[in-house]
């Protein structure tokens, strides 16, 4: 009973740990630009395929992963200054339609590419389970939710205490003032997009063990880890894991106790709960500004 | 209303009918004989259609290079339908009408095919679809065949499988994809009449990453003796890494969904023991020598694969088998004409196709049974054939 209870509880970490890393991605450009990057899981994906596809070509793992991370960088950079730039005098509402569109091209891109085939990718430390209570938990759930916390840990320093990180949350907050400070909006977009696009090829590949990597990998990871940044209070990305793990939790209990029919239906009821009694989230900063 | 559009629609077909019949009869001998096609060449449904339309092209080249059927060379007319049933209504009015085709060899999709039945039903013109759907020849449509083997039939292997190891209590696991769902539909449906109880019957969704709450649930199941899963692509390696990461010990069954090297390479060590229903041609190498398909499905899938440079699918055997079906009828027919042509198609015994070995009948217009599929197991990670 107990185990079982402990299995659905690990289940529910290792789905959560991963949607809070996907999550993650979603709050530095949120917090750049207010815009809703809907590209953040094909950037898990581009993260994942080329990490994949390196390693096939015969490439040691940490090459591949540091290659998946260029690449993928350069894709957000390219997204930034293609199609984001060049209409950055449209309403929030424009950009995020736009970066529907480009999470349709790099799927299809990749799809080119690479074929639709799926592909594994080689864990960090093995595939044989680790046992506790009778209960089995992969090691590389454990480093996934090890590297969430840690990247929770460098964003808020980042945002807290580096000039860079509070001219991201300034030129957010009011464009209009940050740069009458001297605060080059361009340059915090293109970077909010480059550190987005990394945390994403980051998060691919360390899910891709688990989750395999195929074109269509983005389409629900990129759904799921913006529940979590939702539920959690969007641009916060301690709120992110939170949410991630409550999602994720929720969805292995359903199944576990419930039926699995139900399962991501009762995700997204805890969802709109939340959003119905909490707007800003469980734990985002409520809309008040200082006159 | 619907009884009025369908009325319209008979009304249209009935003439286009009449119109063909007419330039039938005025059409000379010694032409080439037409097939007619439309195909998912592009889009969603593309991995059916690109590989259904390198095979007609290069095996309708290879028969005209040795000489054609009944001294006339074949001539293909391949339109894209994007798998869209809508647009493939217009493109199998114009093969019939316009392009005047002997015989009708499309359809890579199930939705495509349902929808063009009606105009060929009522234009009378021999037509042999590809796609999976048993609706498709159950109820039995005059004009109407196809080639691939049906969901049934893969349960059914399952099922006969379980039983010689003498297992009767299985638990189901489903995806929510469309091959998920009508595998699961198709399994409880089968399970009463063949004498299994289905202990357990849990789904999950789409693009998910991890299925261990669900085998859990199907593991702690009172008196379970197998565990069986519907499903495609990424999940099934999914769900044999998480069936071996949980130590499940009874049988793990899967469908001819999982018959790819990717499930084995992907599932990483956990597709060791799984067992699965899957075409001849998938596992050519597993066939002894003795097998009646052997010969077949390794020439199609050498040639497949040396000139397209893809590796072989199952679905461009379904356009192997439809095409040899076609010709040998018309060589037995003697002529295109297409009630002949039709007749020889249902009297199709003992053809030894890719897919399987075809015997049709008035009341059967597949031809297939469950002895189509193989039943392998993964051992050593690679496909060994059980008896």
């Amino acid at each position: 009973m107990f185990a079982e209870f402990l299995q659905f509880l690990f289940s529910g970490i290792t789905v959560g740990a991963i949607y809070a890393l996907v999550g993650l991605g979603f709050t530095i450009i949120y917090n750049a630009s207010h815009i809703i990057n809907f590209a953040q899981g094909e950037f898990v994906m581009l993260g994942a395929m080329s990490a994949v596809f390196f390693v096939s070509v015969g490439m040691p793992m940490p090459v591949a992963m540091l290659l998946a991370i260029i690449i993928t960088i350069f894709i957000g950079l390219a997204l930034v200054k293609l199609a984001i730039e060049p209409a950055r005098n449209a309403s929030i509402v424009t950009l995020i339609i736009i970066t529907i569109g480009a999470s349709i091209f790099l799927r299809g891109a990749a799809q080119v590419l690479w074929g639709r085939n799926f592909h594994s990718l080689a864990p960090i430390s093995g595939n044989d389970p680790i046992m506790i209570g009778g209960a089995a938990v992969l090691p590389q759930s454990l480093w996934i939710l090890g590297s969430a916390m840690l990247i929770v840990m460098a964003l808020r320093y980042f945002f807290d205490r580096t000039l860079i990180g509070k001219a991201i949350v300034a030129s957010a907050h009011n464009p209009l003032a940050a740069r009458l400070a001297g605060i080059n909006a361009r340059f915090v977009l293109l970077l909010s997009f480059g550190l987005s696009a990394m945390l994403g090829a980051v998060a691919g590949f360390l899910i891709a063990p688990i989750s395999l990597a195929y074109p269509s990998v983005g389409i629900m990871l990129g759904l799921k880890g913006f529940c979590a940044a939702v539920l959690g209070g969007l641009g916060n990305p301690m709120g992110a894991v939170l949410g991630g793990l409550i999602v994720g939790i929720s969805e292995a209990m359903t199944a576990g106790y419930i039926s699995s029919a139900y399962k991501d239906a009762v995700a997204f009821i805890i969802i709109l709960g939340v959003l119905f009694f909490r707007p800003s989230g469980l734990f985002g900063i409520r809309g008040t500004e200082r006159v | 209303m619907k009884q009025g559009f369908i009325r319209h629609f008979t009304t249209v077909a009935a003439v286009m009918a009449l119109g063909l019949g007419a330039s039938v009869s005025g059409a000379k001998a010694a032409e080439t004989i037409k097939i007619g096609s439309f195909l998912a060449v592009t889009g969603g449904a593309s991995f059916l259609g690109d590989p259904e339309k390198k095979t007609l092209e290069m095996y309708v080249e290879k028969i005209n290079a040795e000489g054609g059927v009944l001294g006339r060379k074949l001539e293909l007319i391949i339109y894209d339908s994007q798998g869209s049933p809508k647009k493939a209504v217009p493109f199998a009015k114009r093969l019939i009408s316009d392009d005047k085709v002997d015989v009708l060899l499309a359809g890579s999709t199930s939705g495509a095919t349902m929808a063009v039945i009606p105009i060929v039903e009522a234009a009378g013109i021999p037509y042999i679809s590809f796609g999976g759907a048993g609706v498709i020849v159950n109820p039995v449509k005059k004009w109407v065949f196809k080639t691939p083997h049906t969901d049934t039939l893969a349960v059914r292997k399952i099922f006969n499988d379980m039983k010689k190891n003498g297992l009767t209590k299985v638990g189901l696991l489903s995806g929510s994809g469309g091959f998920d769902k009508s595998c699961r539909k198709q399994t409880l449906a089968l399970a009463g009449p063949s004498g299994m109880t289905m202990v357990a019957d849990e789904t999950h969704g789409k693009g998910d990453t991890d299925m261990t709450p669900q085998i859990t649930k199907i593991k702690n199941t009172p008196g379970i003796q197998a565990f069986m899963y519907c499903g495609f692509g990424a999940a099934t390696s999914i769900v044999a890494k998480n069936f071996k990461q949980l130590g499940v010990s009874v049988p793990h069954y899967q469908t001819h969904g999982s018959a790819s090297m990717s499930f084995i390479k992907n599932a990483e060590g956990g597709a060791e023991g799984v067992r699965l229903p899957a075409a001849a041609l998938i596992v050519v190498d597993a066939l002894p020598d003795s097998h009646p398909q052997k010969k077949v499905a390794s020439a199609y899938r050498d040639m497949y694969t040396s000139k397209s440079g893809d590796s072989v699918s199952t679905f461009g055997g379904h356009a192997y088998d439809g095409l040899m079906i076609v010709v040998e009828a018309i060589k037995r027919a003697g002529s295109t004409n297409k009630e002949a042509v039709r007749a020889e198609i249902e009297k199709t015994r003992n053809y030894i196709g890719a897919d399987g070995i075809y015997n049709m009948s008035p009341k059967d217009h597949l031809g297939l049974d469950e002895e189509s599929f193989v039943m392998v197991e993964v051992r050593n990670g690679t496909w060994k054939m059980l008896k």
